[in-house]
Order: structure tokens, then sequence, then C-alpha cells
């Protein structure tokens, strides 16, 4: 029933982080200015910092496209994951049958077959959004199959004592079972998705004011503008920290009421 | 302790238990259960008797024999597992509530049902507390609840508290045979303590290993308030030297 935090721990959580990182940004900086380094060559975080100040707008518009792929994808991957893991779930036949085939599509790297999806696929949207998809979606179905796949014996046996039906059992007892998986599968997912968005966008390498950032940093590379590309990678990674981050919260939120992974150390 | 006037709750005939893997589990197990009445499975391990126990509850059909209902068909059941066995993402309340969801009793009922049964149990403070904010003792009672929240004619219970130490033991044993008292369901307990057995039931049967089998079927003569003064009492020690001496040979055979 304790539901009051612990700051002092929450509070060295978020410093021990970011003290690392600014002493590491301090040193990038001091390395540049010592060894001369070109900004063509490296920029220091003094330069990219001014850079996103000066021109992150346009930046951040097409951040917000990468993103909007990013989303639909992991949605996308959601709904189709966690239908294709309940279907393995009801049926060994038909996980015998369909894994294979999840598992291929999975170890096939998306820079391999994400020309090909551009060519068959008309709509570039429509294109990037399947290969983010099918990347994100094989941590969710993997995941939340053996989730569904371990749910305790003895509470299956005591369902089937009281009479539940396929349907009760599905919803009450397995699905809940699964969460925990299913989110520790997300949080993989989220971040395979702004990967296989980029990587998609990289692949497509289209122009026009709708689109990504990947291609923001194809740009900065021809034209030689390295702390516009950095600036570029740090939207990235900043995103997809972002991403995790927020995927964690859902994941904490929803399960710590019962579940070993989000105890806080109280006792 | 006649058991031959009334018709038996349940009646096992030459029940033999096979496992696909060639474990012979049980063999051509003959036993009657009166209305009522409280009856322990006592036995080493691998004797079958969480086995006939899962026979009983229809999780497991025989490979041959009967498992018959001489009278109005199967009564309504409830089992109680080793382990709690609880959702740990439902509170101690909707865990009870669950065998009364599951039949679609309404929320309002199920709630007064379950709350009235946490209180049987001394529980009324945990309502809301999920598992993993409860003792071991407490689980277990909660695990017990919500077996007897439909109210059962019949209670098996696969050695429930083979888990928890001694202290709670002693009083969830009390807590069970207040709970019998008032209730009069019929009880089937597995366990493999002596001293349980013989504390708790009108009868204890006991099993042989390898394969399980009935050995000994003992009628015990004890008072009907037991209570800590029966467990230091020496009619509570002749009683588990006698069983104790029953399971020695069933050890041996």
């Amino acid at each position: 029933m304790s539901d009051a935090p612990a700051p002092r721990r929450n509070w060295a959580r978020v410093l021990a982080p970011l003290l690392v990182g600014l002493l590491a940004l301090g040193a990038w900086e001091a390395a540049i200015r010592h060894f001369a380094v070109p900004a063509y060559v490296l920029p220091g975080p003094v330069a990219i910092a001014q850079t996103l100040a000066a021109d992150g707008g346009s930046l951040v518009a097409s951040l917000l496209v990468t993103l909007r792929t990013t989303v639909l994808a992991l949605l996308l991957a959601v709904a189709t994951g966690v239908a294709l893991a309940v279907l393995f779930s009801q049926s060994r036949w038909v996980e015998m049958t369909f894994l294979p085939y999840a598992v291929m599509l999975q170890v096939t790297p998306v820079v391999a077959i994400a020309p090909l999806i551009i060519i068959w696929v008309n709509d570039v949207q429509a294109a990037l959004l399947i290969c983010a998809w099918l990347v994100a979606f094989f941590p969710i179905v993997s995941n939340t199959t053996i989730g569904l796949n371990s749910t305790d014996r003895n509470l299956l046996d005591l369902y089937r004592l009281l009479g539940a039906s396929r349907w009760q059992t599905l919803v009450q007892l397995r699905l809940p079972a699964a969460l925990p998986f299913f989110l520790a599968g997300l949080r993989i997912s989220g971040g395979l998705a702004l990967i296989g968005a980029i990587v998609a966008e990289f692949v497509a390498g289209t122009g026009g004011a709708s689109s990504g950032l990947a291609y923001r940093i194809l740009e900065a590379g021809y034209q030689l503008q390295i702390p516009r590309m950095f600036a570029a990678l740090a939207l990235i990674s900043l995103s997809g920290a972002a991403i995790f981050l927020a995927l964690s919260l859902v994941s904490h939120l929803l399960l710590r009421r019962w579940h070993e992974s989000a105890l806080r150390a109280e006792r | 302790m006649s058991d031959a006037a009334p018709p038996p709750v349940v009646a096992l005939a030459g029940v033999t238990k096979r496992y696909n893997n060639g474990t012979l589990a049980v063999q051509g197990l003959d036993l009657r259960i009166a209305r009522g009445s409280f009856n322990s499975l006592l036995g080493p391990s691998g004797c079958g008797k969480s086995t006939v126990l899962r026979m009983i509850a229809g999780l497991e059909p025989p490979t041959s024999g009967t498992v018959a209902w001489p009278e109005a068909g199967r009564p309504s059941l409830g089992f109680v597992f080793q382990d709690p066995t609880l959702m740990p993402w439902r509170t101690a309340l909707d865990n009870v509530a669950l065998p009364l969801r599951l039949a679609h009793v309404p929320k309002p009922e199920r709630h007064r049902r379950a709350h009235a049964m946490l209180a049987l149990v001394g529980l009324s403070e945990a309502a809301g507390s999920y598992p993993r904010e409860l003792s071991g003792g407490m689980r277990m009672r909660v695990s017990i609840a919500r077996a007897l929240v439909t109210e059962p004619e019949l209670l098996l219970l696969d050695e429930p508290f083979a888990a928890l130490d001694e202290i709670t033991r002693f009083r969830l044993n009390n807590d069970l045979l207040r709970l019998w008292e008032a209730r009069r369901f019929t009880a089937i307990f597995v366990t493999h303590s002596i001293f349980e057995s013989v504390y708790l039931s009108g009868r204890v049967v006991v099993m042989a290993a390898r394969p399980g089998r009935l050995h000994a079927d003992i009628a015990l003569d004890a008072p009907a308030r037991r209570d800590e003064a029966f467990r230091t009492s020496p009619a509570y020690a002749a009683l588990c030297r006698t069983v104790s001496d029953a399971l020695e040979k069933a050890m041996a055979a």
C-alpha cells in the first residue's frame, strides 16, 4: 500500500547519468579545442548546440515526420503482435506453422528489403511504415507468446475447475499474466520502430517538405554541414531515449502494484 | 465414524492412473468418502495422493476404474493448491471473488460474499491488498477463502500448509477446523504430515508408494473439539503413534 516515492533514490537516478553526460561533453569540447579539430571533421558540443538553436526549427519539423512514422509503426506492431501471439497461444499447430516465418522476417535486415518495399508500395509513407513495423513487431510477438504460455499451471487448472470459458481464461488470466512480458517487448520495440523508420528513410531518400530526419542527415552530409548532421543525430538519440523513458513509465504505472520488476527497494 | 450407512459423497472404485511416460501413479484404489467427514490422505511423496485428488476434482481422468458421485451427481467443489495460486494483479477481494465472477454473479453480490468470506478467515483489513503485500499465511487464507466462497459441498486440499512455518501452520489448522465445524463440508486433505492429519481429520487414509495404493484406513476416535489442549494430550500422541506405525509399514511395503 506504500505509494510514497523514495525521493532521494530518484534524485540519484537522474543526477548520476546527467553528471556523467556533462563530464563527457566537457571532455569532448576540451579535446576539440585543444587539438583544434575542424568542425567539418568533428564538431564540438557547443557548435552542435549553436546549430540546433539557429536552425533547429526545420530539423524538429523533420523529426516530427519521423516520429509520426515511428508511433504509427509501433501501434501497428502492438496490434498485429498481440493478435498473432494470442493466435499462437490458442493452438500449438498455428504456432509451429507460422513462428518460423515470423523469425525469418525478423532476421532479414530491413536495409536489404527496404528498397523492395519502396518499389512495391507506391505510397512512400506507407512503405516507411511497413519497414518500421517489420522490425518492431517481432519482440512483441515473441515476448507476448512466452508470457501467454508461461501462465501459472495451477491457475489454469483452477480456471478449468471453475468452468471458465476459453474467452474468460484468455482475458482474465492469460493476458494479464502476459502483461509484464508484453511490456518488456514493447520497450525494445519502441527503440526498434525508431531505428526502422530512420533506416527506411535513408533508403528511400525522399525529398520535399514531408521528409523525415534521415533525409536531413543525408542532405547535411552532401553539403558538408557536419554540425547540422550531428544536431540531427542528437535529436534522434534524444527521441529514442524519450521513447524508452515513456514506455518504461507506462510499464511502471501498469505493474507497480503487483509485479516484482516494478517493486521499489522498500524492505 | 462408520461410512457405511448413508451413500458416500464420492466413491472411487478400482481407480488406476498410468501417466503417458509409463509411470504407474495409482493402482486399484477403492475409496468411499462419507458426507460431512474430514479425511486425510497421508503418504510419502510419490504415493499418488495428489493424483487421487486431481482425479476426484476431474482435472485428470483415471486410466481405468471409476470416480462416481452416488448422490445427486458431482457436488460443488473447492480446491486449495499447495501454493496460494493467487492472481498477483488482483486484490485479495477480487481473488476471493473469482469463482463468483466466472459464474457471472453480479458485482455487488460477489463483493458482499467475498467480503464475508474474508472476514471469516480473519482478513477483512486485507481486502484491498495485493498478494505480494501479504504474508505467506495470509495468502493461504485468501486461497482458502476463494475455495469456500461458493460454499462447496466438497473441499479438496492439496498439501496447502506444506510451505508455511509451524506457528502459521498450527493457526491455519485451527482456522480450517473452525470453518469445517461451521460449514460441515466434506473435506479431503492431502498431506505428508502425520501430526497434521491426526489433528484435523476423523479418518486417515494411509497410502503406499510405487505404485500408489491404499495401505491402511484408520478411523480416529478423537474428541469433537480439537484445540491446543488436544494437541498436547496423551490421546493425540497415541493416535499419532497409530498413524505413524501404519505409515512406517506403508513405506516398508
